[in-house]
């Protein structure tokens, strides 16, 4: 056995954004030792990109006025499609408004309710004068109060921040640069992670009482994503890859209606929810022919698709990156641009060269969340595996069901932290640390031999890059915004050979020490397997429900479908299977969500 | 539009092969158009060499991971375009932190440092009480703040500093300016006497011998300038009392 680094700790965390830091600091404080693991430094964790907010009903705003936990639960349901566990949605709306306060005490510079009167889409608003100097809101889709808290453009940076200043604080060990590759298990009990070091490529042991996933999306399984590069599912393959541990509802993926054109950075909801108008090519504002109601701001899943119908039906612009439809904030003034929504003018200077303040922004919609993720209980324990936890955009909580609303998800990572943290603690007192040494030698000696046959090219030359562009073409072009059988079958059967090639991997270059070529074929074989969850979840729902539309069946089907999908990968198997249980109905039957092809057809709006 | 042939010049260095020194390896590539260097270095790795070293985590100049020097410019690759470069560019890694490989350096460690040095968090013996509403805060405190806070990390305003280049232990721009940010807040109850200790000092706010190419070097216009005469001016006057003491 060569020698090999090993770390000892009560809780082990998998990822330090938001979800991991407030899970960690949580257990901090109740006197555990606690290590946190992050690709890269904690701050430069994709939560930092969030610029449009977090949701908490605390209704200091006078678009806010009269919003409660009630309000908000109702949102997050209806968007969810019904598909959410309505006792997490519940247990998570009374958490908000002390998450974002406490996230206040610790430092967080919130903006605030001022005096001053503003305009909105045409109409004054006077704020309490009573509310000054409370945490103020914004307007986000799909929500019936202005609910969302934010710092100007920075809501994910500020949070961020903060929460690493506690980290700071409580003299938490953070290792960056560190990737874990393997769960430590027994198919019973999880025990720790085997992890590779990405500055000398060395491999390490952590050893842990309890197990925390916290490592965010996986949108970079789709090439064009809004979401950082180090995005790429790895924590999901770590559950997935025990064959024990099943991930939840990996066909909900979200698409953001307004991805830059052709870099795909995200132009926040910030823009909409501020007065923004989404225009086609004849600069016709469309989307109150589709949803007079909610307009731009209903639901990301329906704005979506609202675009891409529009788009099809002929009125798209033209561009060599595809067509696209315009986000116009001309009207909102150069001084609302520079400083509310001042990262959006940074963003379309340097990646478009074009100014906000008077010119039209090229958008279309891009993939940007993952509903889906390892699956948990309501204290956040995985199923399958003792001793794991998840929480985050990796989790499957499951608080937003087959759509999450703009907002919820820097909430959720904050609330869950808070909860879950909480139970993890609880948790980890009560708990041994008894694993034999022969457990762990095995799980390590599986990555080294990995990192050898790769090194030599041991099972064939196939080129990391090739078979990953692969990956994302399919994923991109057959399991997108609309969907059907035949593309879907199609992606399934590509991504089955897809993965038998990515058996066959060998390096081009060395591989040696912290090599990026390296670090990438480590990772996307689990990286295809997610995507064949993704696929095949999608191919066998026969209904459409939140983010998920398939054309071929256009409409919900409660009778057959209120249910989660639950993807197994079995030891040895070649494809996952699919497993189903029912969604939690506490408190609010199905119903129509008042947007939506539900309420308007289809056809039914012809501009 | 004619296309370009663009040459890079990139530093080469590998720490686990001491024995090949660094140097300059260059590579040449047809430019696209709206190509920035998050395009071209991912292409170089991907079609020419795998073995090549760099970091972008957002690339959408929002984590401040991809900071180095291009054509000696201390600056953000990833909003870094093609366009508004020549037809040859020299890419060499930021100076001042620890080099991990080519253009890859240890940003998060030397931050961290700072960060415990400074005490960047907000110092308070208040508890949390998650009955009550949040304590007011005027909006225009809560923009203060935000604008030092806005700081990214990404090293620039250090790597471009005459002073950090030779003093390893000066905070620089970025350390003076992430004091700012919790003296202009009033939920951190540090007196100016503590944060005298922490920054009154030559490695803190009085090694900066004002030459300012941090403030026109920050990639996200962090008022650097403004920042450091207002740190300095706090400490001055705090120095001059503490002395009379
Ligand atoms: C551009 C953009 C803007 C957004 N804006 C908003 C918004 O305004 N409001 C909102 O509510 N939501 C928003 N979202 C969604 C929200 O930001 C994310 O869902 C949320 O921040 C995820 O937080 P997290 O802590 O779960 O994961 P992340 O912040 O992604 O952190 C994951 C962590 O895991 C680590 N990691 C991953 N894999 C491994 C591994 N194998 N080993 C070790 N470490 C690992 C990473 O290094 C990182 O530290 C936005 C998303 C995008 C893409
Ligand atoms: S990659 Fe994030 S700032 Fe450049």
């Amino acid at each position: 056995m060569s020698r090999y680094d090993s770390f000892v700790t009560d809780v082990l965390v998998i990822g330090a954004g938001l979800a991991g830091e407030r899970a960690a600091v949580e257990a901090a404080t109740q006197g555990l030792n606690v290590i946190l693991l992050s690709l890269v430094p904690p701050r430069r964790s994709h939560s930092s990109a969030a610029q449009g907010g977090m949701q908490a009903a605390l209704g200091n705003s006078a678009m806010g006025k009269g919003d409660s936990p009630d309000v908000h639960f109702a949102d997050t349901v209806k968007g969810s499609d019904w598909g959410c566990d309505q006792d997490v949605a519940r247990l998570f709306v009374e958490t908000a408004p002390i998450a974002v306060r406490e996230m206040a005490h610790w430092g967080v510079p919130w903006t605030r309710v001022t005096k001053d009167e503003h305009v909105y889409d045409g109409k004054v608003i006077h704020e309490d004068p009573e509310n000054a100097g409370l945490i103020t809101a914004r307007n986000f889709g799909g929500t019936a109060k202005w609910r969302t808290c934010y710092t100007s453009d920075g809501a994910g940076h500020t949070l961020l921040y903060t929460l690493d200043s506690m980290v700071l604080r409580l003299g938490i060990t953070v290792h960056d640069r560190v990737e874990a590759l393997s769960l430590i298990h027994d198919s019973e009990r999880c025990y720790g992670a085997v992890a590779r070091c990405l500055r000398t490529g060395e491999l390490r042991a952590y050893t842990a009482k309890t197990t925390v996933i916290a490592t965010g999306g996986y949108g970079r399984l789709y090439g064009a994503s809004t979401n950082a590069i180090i995005n790429e599912g790895s924590g999901l393959s770590l559950a997935l890859d025990t064959g024990v541990v099943p991930l939840g509802n990996m066909e909900a993926v979200q698409f953001h209606p307004t991805g830059l054109v052709p870099s795909w950075i995200l132009i926040t909801e910030g823009a909409r929810g501020d007065g923004g108008y989404l225009l086609d090519k004849n600069l016709h504002r469309f989307m109150p022919d589709y949803e007079p109601a909610k307009k731009e701001l209903a639901s990301r899943d329906v704005v979506s698709r609202r675009i891409m119908q529009h788009i099809r039906a002929g009125y798209g612009v033209e561009s060599p990156y595809g067509d696209h439809v315009w986000l116009d904030i001309r009207h909102l003034g150069a001084e609302h641009i520079n400083t509310n929504l001042r990262e959006i003018a940074t963003i379309c200077k340097n990646f478009r060269g074009i100014d906000p303040v008077k010119d039209l922004i090229p958008v279309r919609p891009t993939q940007h969340y993952g509903m889906g993720g390892v699956r948990t209980n309501i204290d956040g324990q995985a199923y399958g595996l003792k001793n794991l936890f998840a929480l985050g955009e990796a989790a499957c909580w499951d608080l937003h069901g087959f759509n999450r609303l703009g907002g919820n998800s820097l909430a959720e990572t904050v609330v869950a932290g808070k909860i879950i943290g909480e139970q993890i603690a609880k948790f980890t007192a009560e708990a041994s640390l008894d694993v034999k040494s022969s457990l762990v030698e095995e799980h390590l000696h599986r990555q080294m031999d990995r990192v050898t046959r790769l090194r030599e090219s041991r099972d064939g030359t196939e080129y990391v890059y090739d078979l990953r562009r692969e990956m994302e073409q399919i994923l991109s072009h057959h399991v997108g915004i609309f969907r059907s059988e035949d593309s879907l079958q199609d992606a399934v059967n590509q991504l089955s050979d897809l993965h038998e090639r990515a058996q066959r991997l060998g390096l081009r270059g060395g591989g040696h020490g912290g090599d990026p070529e390296l670090d990438a074929a480590l990772r996307l074989p689990g990286m295809i397997r997610v995507a064949y969850c993704i696929a095949k979840g999608a191919l066998a729902r026969k209904e459409s429900r939140g983010s998920h539309f398939r054309e071929d069946f256009p409409h919900r089907d409660d009778a057959n479908w209120l249910n989660r999908t639950l993807a197994y990968w079995p030891e040895g198997a070649d494809e996952p299977e699919l497993r189903y249980e029912p969604v939690k109905i506490t408190e609010s039957p199905p119903g129509d969500r008042g947007y939506g092809e539900a309420t308007r057809g289809p056809d039914s709006a012809k501009p | 539009m004619i296309e370009r042939e663009l040459t890079f010049r990139i530093m080469r260095y590998n720490p686990d092969e001491p024995e090949k020194k660094p140097h300059l390896q260059e590579f040449h590539l047809t430019e696209e158009p709206g190509m920035s260097l998050f395009v071209v270095l991912n292409k170089l790795r991907e079609e020419q060499d795998p073995t090549l070293r760099f970091d972008f985590v957002c690339r959408a100049s929002i984590c401040g991971s991809c900071g180095m020097l291009v054509n000696g410019r201390p600056t953000l690759a990833c909003k870094t375009l093609t366009k508004d470069l020549p037809d040859v560019t020299t890419l060499l890694p930021l100076p001042v932190f620890k080099l991990l490989g080519d253009l890859s350096v240890d940003t998060g460690v030397w931050f961290r440092d700072m960060s415990f040095r400074t005490e960047s968090w907000v110092h308070t013996d208040e508890t949390f009480d998650p009955d009550a509403p949040e304590k007011r805060m005027d909006n225009a405190v809560a923009l203060e703040i935000y604008e030092a806070e806005r700081c990214i990390e990404c090293g620039c305003c250090i790597g471009g500093c005459a002073t950090a280049n030779i003093k390893p232990d000066f905070i620089g721009a970025a350390g003076v300016n992430r004091v700012a940010r919790f003296m202009v807040d009033p939920r951190d109850k540090r007196t100016e006497r503590e944060y005298f200790e922490v920054v009154g000092n030559e490695d803190g706010v009085f090694g900066c011998i004002g030459l300012m190419a941090c403030d026109d070097n920050c990639p996200v216009g962090v008022p650097l300038r403004d920042q450091l005469a207002y740190v300095r001016r706090k400490m001055a006057s705090a120095g001059w009392r503490y002395q009379k003491v």
